[in-house]
């Protein structure tokens, strides 16, 4: 089998049909993936979660993870921002051709071990392979399915007026890691990215009180712009407290040196919740338990006016609008 | 030591911020000169903590901002010469000149590179030997050194297809015809931290000596700017009139002798176009005659058309300190750092943008 992959492995001829059962079903396999039908065929049944999501970052692998890593941590935390559990994924490379085949098989390996301890299953999947130039390395989708249990009811239009705003870690670890390593910016840092599947942590969330107004991971945008998406859809107000923000030095020594506000920068490991105030002590005490949660802090609270703005207390005292991400602040992070 | 968390230390703030409104008893009006003081100062609502006896205005020490029209105009004129490749810093692509920006003319096709820095672009010259490479000259004493140093890099190596458009602006002549002009009376000045570390402090002895203003210099973080305000406050009770550095971590009053060489080795002081303030004697740098093959304005036929200036757009007064952006009919309206229509909105240190997105006054 040739190193490299070629037009030829996107063809559905012999090597199309090699690549997908030694790189692919190999790895991922379950009983659903290995009968190789034309589509996955599957029981569920309840109130259903369902999304999708694109990667395209560069470079593919970055501190503390890979595309591949990303694109079940991307799709898995949507499902669990709906508060559902996480269950099957779907799986479609577009490939350009020349990529590395070990570098191929190293992400598919990234795919698995991060679906295992997600907890979800890749049960179907697609490969295209394009010229030289047509992609850059690789991008791959996901899309995927989960179960909301019973008695939860999350979205973003349920904030109410006196909910506490919680936020499970340090922001802008993943932004600044995956642009620490670009090309002509390279600059050294020990920073990961914080990509991480998150539905454990929701699962907890929920078990600790299914009262949970919104949940939402702060990804591209950063924290600033999932907030103000927050106090948009449930038209109130949001009003944090700059010093209570968990913020790495070294992040704040990167955004200072690029010019960035840790507030826009991206996570890929990280969510936001809004809970009644007599849920949140319960909440918090569950999120510091799990391992991505463990420096969860309630940063603000919601309030009903000015509706639909964020509004942030800074370490001087004084108060400040926080607005949405104006432009693009990385391309390419996800 | 923490060089960012221990300057943003609230308990330490709170402490500066009383001591302020404590001695504070005379009314002051404060400049900062600098864009990067400008968005400290709204992103941290340091406005909204100091007592109503001191008034903060903003300067024009915002180098994308005080590009004029007809400077802005050459460079897009330059992008859209076939072969020619405009190496840039970030900010200056959306900035819209006369008639276009560099965003569109790269869109049309030019060949537009955002680098980190000055070296990006030369090594986007040996990248590309059947093309011109130009740099964007753009800032202050800051970024003059940097430049200079490409370009002897640039002759080491023999590169001759990488350019420069020396758009350099100096500070202290500018301040010096902003006083002079008389338009906006001050009682102290913040000076810039990052200019005075190239520069020192004893380039801006005339403003205390000739005019009587206090003169600090500040580094970037809110406590910087605070311990600025309080020395400023303390020499306005005092009535005493010195030039003193707040920002001793990053600067010495002989500045950085190094990269003064430098500048001084690749450029000559000339005279430079300012937005809303016109053109001030020696307050450029261009290239000396020994470096003229570098010299993308000498190389290079340009034609870039008459300057138009943009209507309505009030940037030039905002730079002088004579106006705000609550004065501009624009301002959050048609122009958004979305669709600028003026430098100011553009610059992520532009007094607008700063304005626009930290939402300065809102109360709670």
């Amino acid at each position: 089998m040739a190193d490299k992959i070629l037009l030829a492995h996107g063809s559905g001829g012999k090597l199309a049909h090699d690549l997908v059962e030694k790189s692919f079903v190999k790895t991922l396999t379950n009983p659903f993936l290995d009968k190789l039908d034309d589509s996955a065929v599957f029981d569920l049944s309840g109130r259903l979660a369902f999304t999708t999501d694109s990667y395209v970052v560069s470079p593919v692998f970055f501190p503390g993870g890979d595309i591949g890593k990303l694109a079940v941590c991307g799709t898995v935390n949507d499902l669990a921002m709906s508060g559902a559990k996480p269950l099957y994924l779907s799986l479609a490379f577009i490939i350009e051709e020349g990529l590395a085949l070990a570098e191929l098989e190293k992400i598919v390996s990234s795919v698995q071990k991060t679906a295992n301890e997600a907890g979800v299953k890749i049960i179907t999947g697609d490969t295209k392979v394009v010229p030289r130039g047509s992609a850059d390395r690789l991008f791959i989708n996901t899309a995927g399915v989960g179960v909301i249990p019973e008695g939860v009811d999350i979205s973003g239009d349920r904030a109410q007026p006196g909910d506490k705003v919680i936020l499970s870690g340090a922001i802008g670890d993943h932004g600044i890691a995956v642009i620490s390593q670009r090309e002509g910016l390279s600059f050294s840092t020990k920073l990961k990215s914080d990509c991480a599947p998150l539905g454990g942590l929701v699962a907890e969330m929920i078990a600790a009180s299914p009262n949970i107004n919104c949940l939402r991971d702060p990804t591209r945008g950063g924290l600033a712009t999932t907030l103000n998406e927050l106090a948009k859809q449930s038209k109130v107000s949001i009003r944090i407290e700059e010093k209570t923000i968990p913020v790495r030095e070294e992040v704040m020594g990167a955004c200072e040196m690029l010019g960035f506000d840790p507030l826009y920068v991206a996570n890929e490991g990280k969510l936001v919740a809004i809970v009644p105030p007599q849920d949140a002590d319960k909440i918090l005490k569950a999120m510091k338990k799990n391992k991505y949660a463990k420096e969860a802090v309630i940063i603000g609270e919601v309030a009903a006016k000015p509706a639909g703005r964020v509004v942030m207390k800074t370490v001087l005292g004084a108060h400040r609008i926080v607005d949405m991400l104006v432009g693009d602040l990385l391309p390419r992070i996800c | 030591m923490k060089y960012i968390s221990e300057f943003r230390r609230s308990e330490l703030a709170e402490g500066l911020i009383s001591h302020i409104r404590h001695s504070s008893k005379t009314r002051a009006r404060f400049m900062e000169f600098c864009g990067g003081h400008t968005v400290t100062i709204f992103r941290y609502g340091i406005r909204q903590v100091l007592p109503e006896t001191i008034e903060m205005v903003s300067g024009p020490g915002c180098p994308i901002c005080v590009t004029a029209n007809a400077d802005l105009d050459k460079a897009i004129a330059l992008a859209k010469i076939p072969n020619v490749i405009v190496a840039t810093f970030g900010d200056m692509l959306k900035v819209p000149g006369s008639r276009s920006s560099l965003q569109q003319a790269k869109a049309e096709g030019a060949e537009v590179y955002t680098v980190y820095s000055t070296m990006d672009a030369l090594k986007a010259a040996q990248d590309n030997p059947d093309k011109s490479v130009v740099f964007l000259g753009i800032g202050f004493e800051t970024t003059a050194p940097t430049v200079a140093a490409s370009i002897l890099q640039a002759g080491e190596k023999g590169l001759k297809n990488y350019y420069v458009l020396s758009l350099h602006k100096l500070c202290p002549p500018v301040i010096r015809a902003l006083l002079e002009a008389g338009e906006v009376e001050l009682q102290g000045l913040v000076c810039p931290g990052h200019v005075s570390t190239i520069i020192g402090s004893h380039p801006w002895e005339f403003i205390a000596s000739d005019y009587g203003i206090p003169c600090v210099v500040s580094g970037f973080e809110p406590l910087d700017i605070l311990q600025t305000v309080d020395m400023l406050v303390e020499q306005v009770e005092k009535g005493e009139s010195k030039v003193e550095i707040a920002y001793k971590r990053g600067v010495n009053p002989e500045g950085n002798q190094q990269a003064l060489r430098l500048m001084e080795r690749v450029f000559e002081p000339a005279p430079a176009r300012w937005r809303g303030i016109g053109e001030v004697a020696e307050s450029g740098l261009r290239l000396r005659e020994k470096y003229k093959s570098f010299d993308a304005e000498a190389n290079f036929e340009l034609k870039p058309g008459p300057t138009v200036e943009a209507a309505g757009c009030i940037c030039g007064d905002i730079l002088r300190g004579v106006r705000t952006p609550s004065d501009c009919k624009l301002f959050g309206k048609t122009c958004t750092p979305e669709s600028p229509v003026g430098p100011c909105m553009v610059s992520t240190e532009g007094s607008c943008s700063a304005c626009y997105l930290y939402g300065e006054g809102l109360g709670g």
